[in-house]
């Protein structure tokens, strides 16, 4: 039950509202949360939510409008816990359309659970008191008066375990304590105390705040930054129950008064953007490249024309990347058209940078220097706030620069008295100033034509590759694969899979000159080396070592080697270069079995050392193929580096 | 007062053309279309040397009996050309090259959209009016880009 009503602001089933409850429910809720001209509309400050689904109803009208329908408490309750309410901690659209739905279930005599909702329904009665007017006005103190009876702090939001236990506690003690003397901390608990309670000292407490309600938002948004951290989470789910509460109800979002409420960003969201924002990128200071924001937009699950809309709204200097202003407003702007507003013709003055970087300052854990920056924004804000919109919504668009900073008295008065004159504000009119705001700024950037194509370049590709590593100086230069230390066992192999070479073999007399990079030649040399390792032996071995190092030539010297192997090997072999023909045979044949078998243990370390070349040289095959593909690669990677500027 | 602008991709197709509505809005197509055998002479013509001392702006193109074609090409290839109705008071060169310089600030903010692929058109759809719920409604896609071209078709810049 509860599950579905928490999933009502989750994925539940979509609450269906005829056209007739729409309007009345949409009403009410505006009343609820106080359309005064006061505050921003909603009743607690930090749920001045301009997005849709953010506002929320205070506690204390929704109490008393549930009063209102006259049904008794007991079923009060239950309607509050079914509606989500009390699980998520304050009255938002959902919830209090859900609530209302109930309450004409109940009135209709209906059992109070979900599924009673679902079916149509008069419209819920509520008797009408005047109180409910003045509960209206006292939006800014409600919040504390709404937390003040609210004992129980919905234990599970706090794990955070911020000093609201502790603010909350006292506020429970002192209801009517001055709202700039408590910090506020998560927005209007619904109450489980009998509502009559604590409303009446709501009221009144109201009532006395209500004279300096600018005042006393103004503080309130600033101790909220703080505690706003610990609504990590909150906003996320409330993010999700955003998205989904407007999918369900579409109401046009009450206007009458703040035109651009929609667009202004209360300071849950705020949080939940600026977190992540640091998730694509730690430094709060520096901006996320436009590919990151990229991917991370398009999860959004927006069409890509849109995004690109809002991208082309929000980067404010165009350059491709978002600052955190700018991300904030992006994000904004998304989270909007998710929960069905249309997006604006122009980037709303709520969601300017300047903007939103007076009004939000980054929260004291971020640098120091932003900080300094947004303190001398608001003074270039202000003017240039009153040049820009000379309309109503200068009044909260200076409300939050005024807030959060040192500000004179003076100025707050010069901010009020223009706000009291200040009309409904004509969104139609955006689209000029932000346009104009835009083209006066006059592109101080100085723009190198070049760039444009390499930035992109840089943007799309990575980092240089970094080279390939070098092979190892094995066999590159002649001088590496040096047979001295193929054959010689105290020198380690250079490559693995070299054996140690025979030690039979005595060391080769000036191996290096047979090196060449080409292996074609390793084979002549090969040969020949060997053949001059024979040269020491008897004569007649020439002609069966000569055979082993070179298979190719060895196919030739068979048929010679057997024509000739009576003949001996010419002790000259060192001279002859023509190793592929006959070598001069030893003439003298000095053979005993005792050579034979030396013959035969050269024979076997021949081969066996032959085995290793051919070994080694289908590695050197293999690292020649690798190093060529590896050209390949780098030349192409060349072509596509270079700029295109090829004519 | 450019009667026509169009942005050409080094491809050498269009990715945005559009012209001041008038009867026969194809004969600035086709012009824009035999401008870029002339963009492309005048750029071998400037020849082999670096790309980067190439000069952006083109000149003029080709007179014709009632338009002047101007051709400015960036770095990347991508060619802009505008066609100027010859019976205006003669634009000096300044104002025709001021006129490119601000359409490729605008053009590379387009390209400054990490939404927008290079190589896509330059898209400005308007709007459907349709239920605030649905999403069918399209979004102009460079409104900026768009504005600022009709904003040279109205007056010089």
């Amino acid at each position: 039950m509860e599950a579905a009503a928490g999933a009502g602001c989750g994925s539940g089933p979509p609450l269906l509202l005829s056209e007739g409850e729409q309007q009345c429910y949409s009403e009410l809720f505006a009343r609820c949360t106080g359309a005064a001209s006061g505050g921003p509309g909603s009743g607690p400050p930090e749920a001045a939510r301009a997005a849709p689904g953010a506002a929320t109803a205070a506690a204390g009208p929704v109490a008393d409008l549930f009063r209102a329908s006259q049904l008794p408490a007991e079923t009060l309750h239950q309607i509050t816990e079914l509606c989500g309410a009390k699980r998520v901690g304050y009255f938002g659209p959902t919830q209090f359309y859900i609530a209302l739905k109930l309450i004409a279930a109940a009135q209709s005599g209906l059992p109070v659970r979900i599924e009673s909702i679902k079916c149509e329904l008069p419209l819920p009665r509520f008797m009408i008191s005047k109180t409910d007017s003045d509960i209206r006005f006292g939006n800014s103190a409600e919040l504390h008066g709404t937390k003040a009876p609210i004992p129980y702090l919905i234990s599970e939001k706090n794990t955070f375990k911020r000093m609201d236990d502790e603010d909350k506690q006292q506020e429970t003690q002192s209801p009517t304590m001055s709202p700039l003397a408590s910090p506020p901390s998560s927005p209007p608990h619904y109450q489980r105390v009998p509502l009559s309670h604590g409303y009446s000292k709501l009221r009144s407490s109201m009532e006395q705040m209500h004279p300096a309600p600018y005042e006393a938002r103004q503080p309130l948004v600033q101790p909220e930054g703080p505690s706003s951290g610990n609504q990590g989470t909150k906003p996320h789910r409330h993010q999700a129950s955003l998205i989904r509460s407007f999918s369900v109800e579409r109401e046009p979002q009450d206007n009458s008064n703040y035109p651009d409420e929609p667009w202004r960003i209360t300071e849950e969201q705020r949080e939940y953007y600026v977190n992540q924002f640091r998730s694509l990128q730690p430094d709060p200071s520096s901006f996320i490249s436009g590919s990151v924001a990229k991917n991370f937009f398009t999860k959004s699950k927006l069409s890509i024309p849109e995004l690109s809309y809002i991208w082309e709204l929000s980067d404010a200097d165009c350059d491709g990347a978002l600052t955190l202003p700018e991300f904030c407003a992006a994000f904004h702007l998304i989270v909007a058209r998710k929960n069905g507003y249309p997006l604006p013709e122009g980037l709303p003055p709520t969601l300017q940078p300047e903007y939103l970087q007076a009004a939000f300052p980054k929260p004291k854990r971020e640098c120091a220097l932003f900080d300094s920056y947004s303190e001398s924004m608001p003074a270039n804000q202000q003017p240039h706030d009153l040049n820009r919109m000379e309309k109503l919504s200068i009044k909260d668009g200076a409300d939050f620069p005024v807030s959060t900073q040192d500000l004179t008295g003076d100025d707050k008065q010069a901010l009020k008295s223009t706000m009291d004159e200040a009309v409904p504000k004509d969104t139609s009119e955006d689209p000029a100033t932000p346009k104009d705001s835009n083209s006066l700024k006059a592109r101080p950037r100085s723009r190198s034509y070049s760039s444009t194509s390499i930035e992109e370049a840089m943007k799309r590709g990575e980092d240089p590759p970094t080279p390939p590593p070098r092979p190892q100086k094995t066999h590159s230069r002649a001088s590496s694969l040096d047979l001295n230390k193929v054959f010689q066992p105290s020198v380690p192999a250079t490559k693995s899979g070299l054996l140690p070479p025979p030690p039979a073999l005595p060391p080769r007399p000036c191996p290096s000159q047979s090196e060449q990079a080409s292996e074609a030649e390793l084979h002549p040399q090969l040969n020949r080396a060997p053949s001059q390792a024979a040269e020491s032996s008897p004569t007649k071995k020439d002609t069966p070592y000569s055979q082993p190092p070179s298979k190719p030539i060895r196919r030739k010297l068979r048929p010679e080697n057997q024509a000739t192997e009576n003949q001996e090997p010419s002790t000259t072999v060192g001279g002859s270069v023509s190793v592929a023909t006959m070598k001069p045979h030893p003439t003298v044949q000095k053979q005993s079995s005792k050579q034979k078998k030396a013959i035969q243990t050269a024979i076997r370390k021949n081969k066996e050392a032959n085995a290793v070349l051919a070994r080694l040289n289908s590695e050197l095959q293999q690292q020649l193929k690798e190093v060529h593909q590896e050209r390949i690669a780098l030349e192409n990677q060349l072509e596509q580096l270079r700029p295109v500027t090829v004519l | 007062m450019a009667v026509c602008v169009a942005v050409i991709a080094k491809e050498n197709y269009p990715l945005y053309i559009r012209s001041v509505p008038t009867e026969n809005e194809l004969k600035f197509h086709y012009m824009v279309h035999t401008s870029l055998d002339v963009v492309d002479e005048k750029i071998s013509a400037m020849g082999k040397a670096l790309v980067d001392q190439r000069e952006l702006y083109l000149g003029l193109l080709y007179p014709t009996e009632d338009y002047k074609v101007y051709g400015y090409v960036t770095n990347s290839k991508v060619k802009f050309v505008m066609v100027v109705d010859s019976s205006n008071t003669a634009l000096r060169d300044n104002e025709i090259r001021s006129m490119f310089r601000k359409l490729h600030n605008s053009y590379t903010d387009v390209m400054c959209n990490p939404f927008y692929n290079p190589g896509d058109r330059i898209q400005s759809r308007q709007r459907v009016e349709g239920q605030v719920s649905s999403l069918n409604w399209t979004v102009s896609l460079c409104r900026a880009f768009d504005s600022m071209v009709t904003s040279m078709m109205i007056q010089v810049c």
